[in-house]
């Protein structure tokens, strides 16, 4: 059966506490920890850091918390702008990006920081995304044709190109498809809102000439059919697209190819 | 994690599985057909059973007795256990992760369904026919 409880090492223990002296505008950050090196269980750290000096996002503060009270808080970040999609993780219950994320978007009370859900932690807000990854590379997302390699680019007209808008800003961060419920279940099978919004990127390309292929690839009761709509994906997707409809699109094209 | 011992496959191995089915369109379009067919079949049903609400046994026989309502009985039922067993079958898939008692399941939903449709067809045909 699916696993609805954690597992006994992986019971989150209360931890320690920093408190800030002399704050202006304290805020209590409650963040996850865990290291594979300890042996301990995860255990929830508390922070409380000062909002006068420190920026407005809430990866500012993480970064303020990892510069200036524990240089042990360990998490992905790189472009602090919501393009590379590193700083993914699960922020007051929702994923996003720490970057992005303003703290006073944050409800009021403590700002609770986890790693994104359901996937192997490698320590603290850093998940493994190995998978995630090679079911990327599974839909060999690049353009593929049969027609001989033009002189020049391959031309797309503006009306073919305004399809891939909602497709192309996707950043790959995996917030949509770690707040699926079901890949929580079956992400060992089914390739999840991202990746499948992805494949989708390039069934609807009209310069790819392997979308019948594409299509064979997809239609599995598990690769795509465990999508049911629940809908995570497009509320939590911090670029605001909408996964969902994209693998709705590509259930319509499987149907379009059969009889009804 | 680090408690599981080091997997020497590339993790695109893993990813890729057993390949596609190739399969599973079906199944979702006659959830979606089947579907359709019980809001009108549905509809008529409760309407048949709102009109029989004081009735006795006798009238009640008559009813279902009369040809249209035979066919329209028959009918709901088989698309009721087949939508049934369908979308049983997604959430046994979605849940159920030791593999034989998935198969257990998945087989003995659908010989249930068949048995349940056959009986309910036998006991309106009974009734039609006036046996």
């Amino acid at each position: 059966m699916a696993e609805f409880t954690l597992p006994k090492n992986s019971k989150i223990q209360p931890g320690k506490h920093y408190p800030a002296k002399d704050a202006k505008k304290p805020r209590t950050f409650r963040i996850y920890r865990w290291s594979p090196d300890d042996g301990q269980n995860p255990r929830i750290d508390t922070y409380e850091v000062d909002l006068a000096a420190c920026g407005p996002m809430v990866l500012d503060a993480l970064l303020k918390i990892k510069n200036e009270i524990d240089p042990t808080l360990t998490l992905r970040r790189s472009c602090r702008e919501g393009i590379c999609g590193s700083c993914a993780m699960n922020i007051d219950g929702t994923n996003t990006l720490a970057c992005t994320k303003a703290i006073e978007e944050c409800p009021s009370g403590d700002v609770k920081i986890y790693p994104l859900p359901h996937m192997p932690v490698v320590k603290d807000l850093v998940p493994d995304l190995t998978h995630f990854y090679a079911q990327f590379a599974s839909i060999k997302p690049w353009l593929r044709t049969q027609s001989a390699a033009p002189d020049r680019e391959r031309l797309q007209s503006p009306a073919d190109r305004k399809k891939l808008d909602g497709l192309y800003e996707c950043i790959l961060c995996a917030c949509c498809s770690t707040s699926c419920p079901s890949y929580w279940w079956n992400g060992d099978r089914y390739l999840g809102p991202a990746i499948l919004l992805q494949a989708y990127r390039w069934i609807v390309d009209s310069r790819d000439e392997d979308t019948g292929a594409r299509l064979d690839d997809l239609e599995d009761p598990f690769k795509l059919y465990r999508c049911h709509t629940i809908m995570n994906c497009a509320r939590t997707c911090p670029k605001g697209l909408n996964p969902a409809k994209a693998i709705a699109e590509i259930k319509k094209l499987i149907v379009e190819r059969r009889s009804a | 994690m680090s408690t599981k011992a080091k997997d020497l496959r590339n993790p695109l191995k893993r990813a890729r599985g057993l390949g596609s089915a190739q399969f599973g369109v079906g199944h979702w379009w006659t959830q979606r057909v089947t579907a359709a067919a019980l809001i009108v079949l549905g509809l008529w049903f409760v309407s048949m059973l709102l009109g029989l609400l004081h009735a006795d046994y006798a009238s009640a026989r008559a009813a279902v007795a009369k040809p249209w309502n035979a066919v329209l009985l028959i009918a709901f039922v088989i698309a009721m256990f087949w939508h049934a067993v369908l979308g049983l079958q997604v959430v046994i898939e979605d849940y159920v992760h030791t593999r034989w008692k998935e198969i257990v399941l998945l087989v003995a939903i659908k010989f249930i369904a068949v048995l349940s449709v056959l009986a309910c067809t036998l006991a309106v045909l009974r009734i039609a026919l006036g046996a």
